[in-house]
């Protein structure tokens, strides 16, 4: 494989890959936080 | 023994003997590196032991990376097996705080954009007739992350070890004086002057925070299969961390272990500076495509801040985007103190410390995609 052709499909698949991976990421954070809602505590609430 | 006693008293000359320019030079870089980890306050963990290792190895005779030499030994051990940078991710993962990233996770995205200096950093790289792989392991200073840039040029170029650990760290601890000057070039006043609304402090539950480093190692690990041992150790001291339950384990993550790999990975690298490998015109020339990538990473994210300003209508201060590296949490504090000096009721701190903690994210991933890439285009081994 030439330089250029190694370098420009490193750079197009990295960034793609880097940004497509992060944006997965967070929906897979906001998915994780659907499941699993903060949910205050009961016994605090009671205290206070 | 007249003889012996002359060989006797040689000996003691024989350093002063074999002392060239190169050692003098070098172990007046050894020094600076010390004066400006001591005097100066720059990343004084690393570049402590990197000055005292480059002067270790370039005393003549010294033979300190010689075969069964004492730092040698751990250069073996802990560098050329990749498991020092792995431990010290353990670490980072312990002390690391992802609630930012949690309570606004699509900023996530400004962590990816801060990485493409590294990308454009490996075009000029390439342009000026470096190797394959030591121009990825030039690249990964964009990255901004010290470990991460150690772990790949050991993988790939370790001759370029101490230019590249050199380079990361140094330009890392002057983020605050490089990143400014940028974010005034690319931005107007108006931009700069753009107030965000309070961050909506979405609690997190415990279960999420448990949940997060897992299902990141297990996905982005599948993804990029390659960058597994990054991800995985930063996830595992995380999940050290929010778990509460092996507080001696993460507590020795982040201090007694930390602190050894530390010193010890600080003399390896500093020990790769020999005269003979380190005084080459290539050295400066890594120094200065570390400085463009890391510029280039602030550059591209601002710019992509910018775009999220368009999108979103204004309500994105375009400055956040430069926080978008692994310079944790001192670029967060560059964009908050940049937001302040054009209006004083603006508070970009908390937005900008989300796009941080995206960038400390971001970069092991991008180093994990490039790694996965090259795999699949056979340049490296499965």
């Amino acid at each position: 494989m030439d330089t250029w052709t190694f370098g420009w499909t490193l750079a197009l698949i990295g960034m793609g890959g880097t940004m497509l991976v992060l944006w997965l990421l967070s929906l897979l954070i906001l998915l994780i936080k659907k499941i699993f809602p903060y949910q205050p505590d009961p016994s605090a609430a009671k205290k206070g | 023994m007249e003889s012996a006693l002359v060989s006797g008293a040689q000996g003691l000359f024989l350093g002063v003997l074999n002392l060239g320019p190169g050692h003098v030079i070098m172990i007046m870089i050894g020094s600076l590196l010390l004066y400006l980890g001591i005097s100066k306050g720059y990343e004084p963990l690393l570049l402590v032991p990197i000055g005292f290792g480059a002067i270790l190895v370039n005393i003549p005779l010294s033979e300190m990376m010689a075969e069964g030499g004492f730092i040698r030994f751990f250069y073996d051990a802990g560098v050329r097996t990749e498991v020092f940078p792995l431990l010290i991710f353990i670490g980072i993962g312990a002390m690391t705080d992802f609630k930012p990233l949690l309570e606004n996770p699509k900023i996530i995205l400004l962590g990816a954009a801060g990485q493409f200096g590294i990308f454009i950093t490996l075009l000029l790289a390439l342009a000026l007739g470096f190797d394959k792989l030591d121009a990825v392991a030039i690249s990964i200073i964009g990255a901004c992350d010290g470990p991460t840039a150690i772990y790949v040029s050991s993988k790939f170029a370790p001759h370029m070890l101490g230019a590249v650990s050199v380079a990361a760290y140094s330009y890392m601890s002057l983020v605050p004086l490089i990143q400014p000057p940028i974010m005034r070039a690319l931005t107007t006043e108006r931009e700069r002057k753009i107030v965000m609304g309070a961050v909506k402090l979405e609690p997190i539950s415990k279960t999420t925070k448990i949940i997060f480093p897992i299902a990141v190692t297990i996905f982005a690990s599948i993804l990029a299969p390659k960058g597994a041992p990054l991800i995985g150790t930063v996830m595992l001291g995380n999940l050290m961390r929010e778990s509460g339950v092996v507080e001696r384990l993460k507590s020795a993550s982040e201090n007694e272990i930390a602190n050894i790999v530390t010193l010890l990975l600080g003399l390896c690298i500093g020990a790769t500076m020999e005269a003979d490998k380190f005084l080459k015109a290539q050295t400066l020339l890594v120094l200065a495509l570390g400085f463009i990538a890391i510029s280039l990473d602030t550059a591209v994210g601002i710019l992509f801040g910018k775009a999220m300003c368009a999108l979103t209508g204004g309500k994105i201060n375009p400055l956040i985007g430069a926080a978008g590296i692994s310079a944790f949490p001192m670029s967060a504090r560059v964009v908050q103190a940049e937001g302040q000096k054009y209006n004083k009721k603006n508070y970009l701190l908390m937005h900008a410390m989300s796009a941080n903690a995206g960038g400390q994210i971001g970069s092991v991933i991008a180093a994990a995609v490039m790694l996965s890439v090259l795999q699949g285009m056979g340049i490296v081994g499965g």
